[in-house]
């Protein structure tokens, strides 16, 4: 199927044009590209700036990182924000494992489209709203029971890591081959020793993927955790949001420089765990 | 059973039945393990997805308390505040001219950011499906990079581009090209702009996933019958990547109509959309059941553009078979 593109490039060399160009399509995707990423540069050019302008260059100097690493809120937001994701993006792939177990390998059955439906809501409705949604209903919770922590922001990023996270393992399940978990049934295994040594091996490299997947989402979230969170509970992007209000200095460049190489490596091994799986 | 020989026709039907009803069982059962499998996950999703929608539904009315929150009393101001209000001085309504152009401009730019992702991101797809198969990977993942990185510090990098003391305009200064920095940050074209660069490897990647089902030979026919290179993408490939275009355009559409992060750092409090409309009604306006009707109204235009994407795909599904 892949290949068939393919089939006419042995004779792209002795026809006069190449099949597959078309004019400017090239030059615009090269376009595109390079808007993709140039506006990164300067964000992270100026990370490194030796004044505190984020136009002027004035020399290269770790300085911005220091006073980053240094700054107390960054380091309490920092924190919040890596044990917020690290919670809900467990918790959301164990619920994804267990429910892309429950909607995969047998024939479809009555109802499943609606769980599809369900698991799918939060990638159809807009996060504002969603947002809103959860305020209202956490403000109730936090006026009759008085409880405040960061179990609110749990269960919402919790909920909205799950389809995230559900996609990948789903994927590696249905191309599963069921017949080994009916080999290991036939030799005697139960149906523990069969998850454990055979479903669970096999499916590995798609939990991993929907681990990290629903790691990124979760420390990237803004939008509900500005909503629900009590006060005091600002998590790395909340923070950086609130200080894009006041006089903007490279440190918030250093800090968002960081942030993008976290995402940059997870999503590169992302890349290589799918590509295993294919 | 054939080792008895033929058995009596009722006894077949009684061993089949049976058979039948075990299978029915069983597949029962399996269904049942199946259900609970899921439903750690449907619970949560419950209790923070779709349950707090339908809590958000009462809400919206009921009158709104003086200080945030609400009162226990049924009202529609919510909804009518959507689109009307009433003069404070003489009691006249009118229609609320600040929620109808937010309103306007949230869907105007969405459809402008679609568009310009379309423009782009079409011969991206196009091209990196033209790719020889094992560099095409290599370029997704160039695509899918941005994708992945912080919506916020991408809108941020965009920020400080355009600002007036940003890169762009101290460039432009500095070589003498104009002498005021030019306004970009907090315009409509900003938010574009923004949208647009956040948004557009939500279009390419559907695009691709069409296109990298296209049989080139189809083209490589176009050809040979003389259609120009133009007839040949508007005729041949065009139609057959448009579940792709169509999915494309609907993942860049939906999260633009409700976009928050992006409007509120680069339009600022005048140039706002729908979604900071919302939030503002929880924030300083504080109007809860406004703020509802309102989350409420996004959501029914969101749906709106879903069935059509449905229903198109639907059709071109039925045009394929027929």
């Amino acid at each position: 199927m892949v290949d068939m593109s393919n089939s006419s490039q042995p004779r792209m060399h002795r026809r006069p044009f190449s099949v597959v160009t078309q004019t400017g399509f090239t030059e615009m995707a090269v376009i595109c590209f390079v808007l993709l990423y140039a506006p990164l540069v300067p964000l992270v050019v100026y990370s490194f700036n030796a004044g505190s302008s984020l136009a002027f260059w004035e020399g290269f100097s770790f300085r911005w990182y220091v006073a980053a690493w240094n700054n107390e809120m960054v380091k309490d937001v920092t924190i919040r924000s890596v044990y917020l994701a690290s919670v809900a993006s467990v918790i959301a792939t164990c619920l994804a494992t267990l429910a892309a177990l429950g909607t995969t390998r047998t024939k479809p059955y009555k109802g499943l489209t609606a769980i599809y439906a369900m698991i799918n809501q939060p990638l159809m409705v807009p996060e504002i709203v969603t947002a809103v949604a959860l305020l209202i209903l956490f403000a109730g919770i936090k006026q009759a029971t008085d409880y405040h922590g960061m179990a609110y922001l749990i269960i919402a990023h919790t909920a909205f890591c799950i389809p995230f996270a559900y996609l990948p393992i789903h994927a590696r399940l249905e191309g599963m081959d069921l017949t080994l978990e009916t080999a290991a049934a036939d030799l005697y295994a139960t149906p523990w020793q069969t998850f454990r040594r055979v479903t669970l091996p096999l499916a590995w490299p798609g939990i991993l993927a929907g681990g990290i997947l629903a790691f990124v989402i979760s420390l990237d979230d803004v939008i509900i955790t500005q909503l629900v969170k009590s006060p005091g509970q600002n998590t790395l992007p909340t923070y950086m949001l609130g200080q894009l209000r006041r006089v903007i200095t490279p440190e918030v460049n250093a800090i968002a420089s960081v942030l993008l190489a976290v995402s940059v490596v997870m999503v590169t091994i992302f890349f290589f765990l799918n590509r295993k799986n294919k | 059973m054939s080792a008895h020989g033929q058995p009596a026709p009722t006894q077949v039907a009684a061993s089949e039945d049976r058979a039948g009803f075990t299978a029915e069982a069983a597949r029962q059962t399996e269904v049942r393990r199946h259900v609970l499998l899921s439903t750690p996950a449907l619970i949560v999703l419950f209790c923070a997805a779709s349950g707090p929608l339908l809590i958000m539904l009462v809400y919206s009315f009921l009158s709104a308390g003086p200080y945030g929150g609400i009162e226990w009393k049924f009202s529609i101001d919510g909804w009518f505040n959507v689109f009307m209000q009433r003069d404070i001085f003489n009691d006249t309504l009118s229609i609320a001219d600040a929620h109808v152009s937010i309103l306007w401009r949230s869907i105007k730019l969405s459809l402008l950011t679609t568009f310009t992702c379309f423009v782009l991101g079409f011969p991206t797809a196009y091209f990196i499906a033209t790719r020889p198969p094992d560099k095409r990977n290599l370029w997704l993942f160039f695509v899918t990079i941005p994708f992945w990185t912080n919506l916020l510090i991408r809108t941020f990098a965009i920020m400080e581009l355009i600002r007036n003391k940003g890169v762009i305009n101290t460039a432009l200064t500095s070589f003498g090209l104009i002498d005021e920095p030019i306004q970009m940050l907090y315009t409509d074209f900003a938010v574009m702009v923004g949208m647009t660069y956040v948004y557009l490897p939500l279009m390419v990647l559907p695009i691709y996933a069409s296109m990298e089902k296209l049989d080139f030979r189809l083209v490589e026919a176009g050809y040979d019958l003389y259609a120009t290179r133009f007839k040949v993408l508007m005729r041949i490939i065009v139609p057959l990547v448009k579940p792709g275009i169509v999915a494309g355009s609907i993942l860049v559409f939906i999260p633009a109509l409700g976009a928050y992060v992006t409007p509120r750092i680069l339009g600022g409090g005048l140039h706002m959309m729908l979604g900071n409309l919302i939030g503002l009604q929880f924030g300083q306006g504080r109007n809860w059941p406004l703020g509802a009707a309102l989350s409420l109204t996004l959501l029914a235009l969101v749906m709106v553009a879903l069935l059509i994407y449905v229903r198109g795909a639907n059709k071109s599904e039925a045009g394929r078979h027929g």
